[in-house]
């Protein structure tokens, strides 16, 4: 990367010599895990371009966003909307949380036994090596899981956090429960930016995510086809990509990469054989740069098509009704969107479980692999209802519980492959 | 024309070879140790490479070695356990360091499985740690244990707290036979737990080394309140599987 992006990045108070490390370690990385791939769609220069600008261009627009006075708000988890941030002009970040960083730094305050997802985003902080962190006004917490909720309040120490408080239930109660905290955000956002948002701005940036998330609706749709024209671990780094790159230009370039799937699927084009294992996966999110699963399943020749997870489908399968006029019924309209997100740390969590069920019968998978973070209470403990209503449709699962690091990939391996090895055999037809 | 299997596993590589008509042949069971191609190469010398499947988590180091095939010790535990017994349904396979349970469909073939690769308890490496702090030789360990343990219990599930916890009792006194049957009780507690995650059907095999523990077994037996079949030799059950699927292939 350029000259000036060390300038950048001492400016933000990294530590440079980490982040050195850190920036290190994803070529090599990236060559093994996408570069490698065969048959991959041309428009995928563009995504590949981000990852290698990952700690520079997109900083740099930060940089000069904030330069002009404007404010730039980090989040966490799909519950943060997006929209409100963007209605009082400033910038929304999802913060990746996807690696092994800061752990010793992050264990000096948590538990070993602590999601990695937690003791990432807890760890980046502590050992200074995320420039998109150090260029947050703002960060935005939920009261998601209780992990999360009480590392928020260690983050806050280091950083200001915004909690917000996601109900534990879906009733009308918890959502009027919901509405009101999202005034309060607005609230919030215009304190902070110093812009009132009105009925406009709402208008705006919704028409802006709902175009984002419409693109990546019919990039998943073309992922129903076989053979599918564009791998799993594709889709996925876009859907991870899809949380911090400029919006408008993001869904412009999703485009431009539907348009040639399009035409790979009407010749008939895919990225495997016709009849490859077709795989589901399901659970937990992977955030940047955790590609550590879909790489096994996919160097096993296997071919993932959908990812049900908040880094996937929870994330656009829901658009945001426009068709409000004041602020409360826009900001009613998002809440009602929000809510409709199906995470584990809801209850209950049926819809999940009819998702998951209608999606490996929509997208025609052979089986599902249900990823859960270790020491992740809800979804580790959904899984036996996922498990059972997949058993009743004979749908197979396979149950992955990991971590962040590399110690047990010869293990999953043989997981996933013994999996396929009991697919083939026409087990369960 | 023979088809053999070799099973390159954490403690010990074995190879099996089978004739056309399903007899087995030659068989050989070496430590793995430091050398797994070596081993590899010592055991396969004068055999047709093609005729070859491999298996086992050095699989991949055979298949560069260029053997005729590879699948996973979980499919060719599940074809070992229909060779040696078309009617089991259920296979128990205790290895060095992890152990399995797999369900088996009419067809011999996998429907299920679990396995606890994360960490030692329950495994042939449990028993050899345990074996050693009480200065006996694994293979005559369940030799050693009681009648009964009387009620003691071994409370750690981790082998090194384990570890801790046996030599505390040791110089505490207590008697050595009621160790030895806490620590079998402990083991077969942690194969059942894992077995009770599948549907345990009614014909139970137990394979791999551990199975040759006469006491292990029995306690088993007992607690999964079923009778448990072990072959005559149990360490070459998963590489018998992978010679099954060489003669498959070879002869499609």
């Amino acid at each position: 990367m350029a000259e000036d992006y060390c300038k950048m990045w001492e400016a933000l108070g990294l530590d440079l010599e980490a982040h050195d490390q850190l920036l290190g370690v994803i070529p090599p990385l990236y060559q093994e895990v996408y570069l490698n791939q065969e048959k991959r769609p041309k428009s995928m220069d563009y995504f590949d371009f981000v990852v290698m600008e990952i700690h520079g261009l997109r900083i740099k627009e930060l940089q000069d966003h904030k330069a002009k006075g404007g404010k730039v708000v980090g989040s966490f988890c799909l519950y943060a909307p997006e929209e409100i941030v963007t209605a009082a002009g400033a910038i929304s970040v999802g913060l990746c949380s996807g690696a092994e960083i800061g752990f010793s730094e992050a264990e000096k305050y948590l538990p070993r036994n602590t999601c990695s997802l937690i003791k990432s985003f807890l760890g980046f902080k502590l050992a200074k090596v995320c420039p998109y962190v150090e260029s947050c006004d703002l960060l935005v917490g939920e009261t998601t899981c209780d992990g999360k909720k009480k590392a928020f309040e260690l983050l806050n120490d280091f950083a200001p956090v915004h909690v917000l408080e996601t109900p534990q239930m879906k009733r009308e109660k918890d959502r009027e429960l919901w509405r009101s905290e999202l005034m309060e955000f607005k609230g919030v956002m215009e304190g902070l930016t110093g812009s009132e948002i009105d009925a406009q701005s709402l208008k705006n940036s919704i028409a802006v995510s709902n175009a984002k998330r419409r693109a990546l609706q019919r990039l998943n749709e073309l992922r129903k086809n076989d053979p599918a024209p564009i791998s799993g671990k594709d889709a996925l780094l876009i859907e991870q990509i899809a949380f911090y790159d400029d919006p408008v230009r993001f869904t412009s370039k999703v485009e431009e990469l539907n348009a040639e799937l399009e035409g790979r699927v009407a010749r008939g084009e895919g990225v495997s054989e016709k009849g490859a294992v077709r795989i589901l996966m399901s659970g937990c999110p992977m955030a940047i740069p955790n590609w550590k699963l879909p790489h096994i399943v996919e160097n096993s020749g296997a071919v993932i098509v959908g990812e049900e997870s908040c880094i996937g489908h929870r994330y656009f399968r829901d658009l945001i009704d426009e068709t409000g006029n004041s602020v409360e019924e826009l900001v009613s309209a998002i809440a009602d969107r929000y809510l409709k997100i199906d995470c584990a740390c809801f209850t209950p969590n049926d819809e999940r479980i009819q998702n998951v069920k209608d999606l490996a019968n929509d997208y025609g998978v052979n089986g599902v692999v249900h990823y859960s973070l270790q020491f992740c209470d809800p979804y580790t403990i959904e899984y036996a209802r996922v498990k059972k209503a997949l058993d009743d449709s004979r749908m197979p699962v396979l149950k992955i519980d990991t971590d962040y690091s590399q110690e047990d990939v010869g293990q999953i391996k043989t997981r996933f492959d013994a999996f396929v090895e009991m697919i083939g055999s026409g087990v369960r037809v | 024309m023979i088809f053999s299997g070799l099973d390159i596993g954490s403690r010990t590589t074995a190879l099996v070879s089978v004739s056309e008509s399903g007899e087995i042949g030659d068989w050989k069971v070496v430590d793995t140790g430091y050398d797994p191609k070596g081993r590899i190469a010592e055991l396969s010398n004068g055999l047709d490479p093609g005729s070859i499947v491999a298996t086992g988590y050095g699989r991949s180091l055979a298949k560069e070695s260029g053997v005729g095939g590879i699948i996973t010790e979980i499919m060719a535990c599940a074809l070992g356990a229909n060779e040696l017994d078309s009617l089991c349904d259920t296979v128990l396979d205790i290895g060095g360091q992890d152990i399995k349970v797999i369900s088996l469909n009419g067809r011999g073939e996998v429907e299920d499985f679990e396995m606890n690769d994360r960490c030692a308890a329950g495994t042939g490496k449990f028993m050899e740690i345990m074996a050693n702090a009480l200065g006996c030789e694994v293979e005559i360990f369940g030799d050693t244990a009681g009648d009964s343990s009387e009620g003691l219990k071994i409370n750690s599930m981790c082998t090194v707290f384990a570890e801790s916890e046996v030599i505390s009792l040791i110089t505490s006194g207590e008697d050595r036979g009621k160790i030895v049957r806490a620590l079998h009780e402990s083991i077969v507690e942690r194969c059942a737990s894992l077995a009770n995650r599948l549907d345990i059907g009614e014909r139970v095999m137990v394979v791999g080394g551990a199975a040759k523990n006469g006491v292990l077994v029995d306690l088993l037996s007992k607690r999964l309140n079923r009778k448990v079949s072990v072959p005559d030799e149990p360490q070459i059950a998963v590489a018998l599987g992978a010679a099954v699927e060489a003669r498959r292939r070879f002869c499609k």
